[in-house]
């Protein structure tokens, strides 16, 4: 059970190699969370979590692979017993030149995303209404907010679970399950190596701490960091012919 | 067996830190109970009350909770003996309002008067009277216990089950009916011996002293304040007869929200000023009605909303005497923190009974904290360790966010305790999110 502070003893992540992922579950660790299930495509690579006292599981999970998901949480559910808080932290950067030319490409970065990250926050959902409560961070991105020149077939796909998060959120309110959308700019991790940082560049670390605090506050999103928020405000209301002048 | 109606509902403690989702049933009659017991999904059932605890000890998350103030009304009443057979969902203000009249009065009343006699029994509620008379469950001759595989017991002290359900947080069963022992109430009235006190080593000295001459006793301690300890103690006893005993109705509706902020440091002086305002230095006597001397704040409705959305923690742990410093240290490093809470209680306990007692001899301290405040977490982490070091304990009625291992290393005679529980729900249908959470059993 989650306790009175949000502080929740058992947690699941799914694309349980993100650094993103990887940081909140230290975090969460480190206030008391004592069982943690690792769901990741090749459990042979399974990260090392530096102890801090917590019992860690290892399952198998491909997001591609949708007619599996409702399995693998039930698996999540065996090992763990009750889903206290469940990250969908898995996704793709894709290639932004190939998606727009190879339909193959395109397809590939939406099945992951997009196909992937419904199928996957549905069957949690259905798990968690049983349940009776439980929470649910979906790591989304600002790229959801408005579909930009330099990264639209990745804005798009994050668009599309941020859409379907968002209402899934206000589903579950009144069945006691919190729902956390979560939207950072760029964050310094695997996913982002050797590109150029943007403006208001962050790590990991930094959006774990964010995740903390909307979970305390049961917010619906959360922006790491927070002052994107108003930088989105802004780059959405941005007339179009300034927009691609700018070639965001 | 009659059909069961549920009907889904988001249920939290009078603390509303954590919700949850339950199939809610109102059972009217013990059979009703047996059938809702019997229909008990895989997450179990629970009974709960009028939901006073303040954590989770009365929520069951994705499974069946049964809501017992359908269970109503005085069965029967000795005007001669005080002995009174009540249902489970009676609350303590029905049963008073049907027992002062013929001069009885219920041997043992919290802070609030909503509460269920079977809420009561389930926590082994405390009052101001502990360190002479004992718990809730001390007065209680014998109680009907359905429990979840569908026998029916008729428990009596003296026995493993009636200890383990004294106090057991509604995990051994559901309690239909009790029957109590009442006290003589000579009238509505208590002579009040308020002393006000500028150290808490003042405080703690007079309560170790002369507690033992009062049958009630508490003190009110300003964690605020300059001097560590500032605080006022008031002691009551019954008056002699004369004036007529009356309920004073709740007043003053607390707004629905209201921001967290209220209760930042500068208020919690207001508060601690105000407070210590109704006394002069010194002490003094005088006659104060019942209600105001036992439920002060239940003349302010919903108050508990005053703490935002976020809510509400209390902090309720005993310490054994000679632990003062304990006291000393929990009060000190609220107020180095800038956590502090406004409402402080102190008072003594005597000795605990059942193997999941939370009363011992010593000291109880009460403080309340919003939710929100930050830190919060590690301040109270740290105040279980400092208690469980002491042989202390946190009191179950009250928690939302104890830890499994600090639940044992407090309450060393769980294991007794959940040996009893197998025997009365050995497929372990009883459940509540408290107990999920501190893997009570
Ligand atoms: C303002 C305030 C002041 C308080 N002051 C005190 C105080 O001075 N001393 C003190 O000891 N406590 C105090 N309390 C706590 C309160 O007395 C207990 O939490 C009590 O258990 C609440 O009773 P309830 O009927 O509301 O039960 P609930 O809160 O609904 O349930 C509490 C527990 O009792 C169980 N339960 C309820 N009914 C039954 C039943 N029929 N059969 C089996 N189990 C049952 C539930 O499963 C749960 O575990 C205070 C609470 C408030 C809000
Ligand atoms: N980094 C940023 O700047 C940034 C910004 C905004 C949003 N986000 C989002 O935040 C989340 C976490 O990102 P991160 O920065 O922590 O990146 P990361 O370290 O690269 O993590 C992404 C993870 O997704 C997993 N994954 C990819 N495809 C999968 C599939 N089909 N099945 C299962 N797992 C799959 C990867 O697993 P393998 O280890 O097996 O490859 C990888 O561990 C992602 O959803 C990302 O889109 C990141």
């Amino acid at each position: 059970m989650t306790d009175g502070l949000a502080r929740p003893q058992t947690v699941v992540a799914f694309g349980g190699n993100s650094d993103i992922a990887r940081a909140l579950i230290l975090r969460l660790v480190a206030n008391g969370t004592r069982h943690v299930a690792l769901a990741v495509r090749d459990p042979q690579r399974a990260p090392a979590l530096p102890g801090a006292g917590a019992r860690v599981d290892v399952l198998a999970f491909d997001a591609d692979a949708a007619d599996t998901h409702s399995a693998v949480v039930a698996e999540a559910a065996k090992r763990l017993g009750d889903l206290d808080l469940a990250v969908v932290a898995f996704g793709l950067l894709g290639d932004q030149e190939r998606a727009e030319r190879d339909p193959a490409a395109a397809a590939a970065l939406a099945r992951t995303n997009v196909v992937g990250g419904i199928s996957l926050l549905v069957a949690l959902a259905r798990h968690m209404r049983a349940q009776g409560h439980g929470a649910i961070v979906v790591l989304s991105s600002v790229a959801a907010e408005r579909p930009r020149r330099s990264n639209f077939a990745y804005g798009a796909t994050k668009a599309g679970l941020d859409a379907f998060a968002q209402g899934l959120g206000d589903a579950l309110a009144p069945e006691g399950v919190h729902v956390l959308v979560v939207r950072p700019g760029f964050v310094r991790t695997k996913m982002t190596a050797g590109l150029e940082p943007a403006p208001l560049a962050t790590d990991a670390d930094a959006v774990a701490r964010v995740i903390e605090g909307g979970l305390r506050r049961r917010a619906a999103t959360v922006w790491a960091p927070p002052a994107l928020r108003w930088v989105f405000v802004a780059v959405r209301h941005l007339p179009r012919p300034l927009f691609r002048r700018l070639g965001l | 067996m009659p059909a069961v109606a549920s009907q889904t509902r988001l249920l939290s403690g009078w603390g509303r830190t954590t919700r949850s989702r339950a199939a809610v049933v109102h059972p009217r009659a013990a059979d009703e109970v047996s059938a809702a017991l019997a229909a008990a999904g895989p997450r179990g059932v629970l009974a709960r009350g009028l939901g006073r605890a303040y954590g989770d000890a009365a929520q069951n998350a994705g499974g069946r909770v049964l809501v017992m103030t359908g269970l109503q009304g005085v069965r029967t009443f000795d005007a001669g003996s005080g002995e009174v057979t009540v249902e489970a969902g009676t609350s303590l203000e029905a049963l008073a309002r049907v027992t002062m009249s013929r001069g009885w009065f219920p041997a043992v009343v919290p802070g609030t008067r909503f509460v269920t006699v079977g809420g009561a029994i389930a926590a082994d509620i405390h009052g101001k009277n502990h360190h002479r008379d004992g718990g809730f469950g001390r007065h209680v001759r014998a109680l009907t216990l359905l429990a979840p595989g569908g026998e029916c017991h008729r428990l009596l002290p003296g026995s493993d089950a009636f200890a383990a359900t004294v106090g057991g947080m509604g995990l051994t069963g559901v309690i239909v009916d009790a029957t109590l022992q009442l006290v003589r109430l000579p009238s509505g009235l208590l002579r009040e011996q308020v002393t006000r006190a500028e150290q808490l080593g003042e405080l703690l000295e007079r309560m170790a002293a002369d507690d033992d001459d009062h049958r009630y006793s508490v003190a009110w301690v300003d964690a605020a304040a300059g001097g560590l300890g500032r605080g006022l103690l008031l002691r009551g006893d019954h008056a002699a007869a004369g004036e007529a005993a009356t309920l004073r109705p709740a007043r003053l509706r607390a707004p629905r929200r209201a921001p967290g902020r209220l209760l930042g440091q500068p208020t919690v002086r207001i508060f601690n000023a105000l407070w210590l305002r109704r006394s002069r230095p010194g002490t003094h006597v005088r006659l104060t009605p019942l209600a105001a001397f036992f439920w002060p704040l239940d003349g302010v409705r919903g108050w508990n909303r005053l703490y935002g959305e976020r809510g509400l923690i209390q902090y309720q742990c005993v310490v054994p005497d000679g632990a003062e410093p304990v006291l000393r240290r929990i009060l000190a490093t609220g107020r180095r923190t800038g956590i502090v809470s406004p409402l402080v209680v102190l008072k003594r306990l005597g000795d605990g009974e059942g193997p999941l007692a939370f009363a011992m001899r010593g000291w109880t301290l009460a403080l309340d904290f919003r939710a929100a405040a930050p830190g919060l977490d590690r301040l109270l982490d740290g105040f279980d360790d400092w208690v469980a070091d002491a042989g202390g304990r946190v009191y179950l009625a009250k928690d939302a966010r104890l830890r499994p291992a600090a639940l044992r290393a407090m309450y060393p005679r769980l294991d007794e305790w959940r040996a009893t529980r197998e025997r009365l729900d050995p497929l372990g249908a009883m459940r509540s999110d408290l107990q999920r959470r501190l893997e009570l059993a």
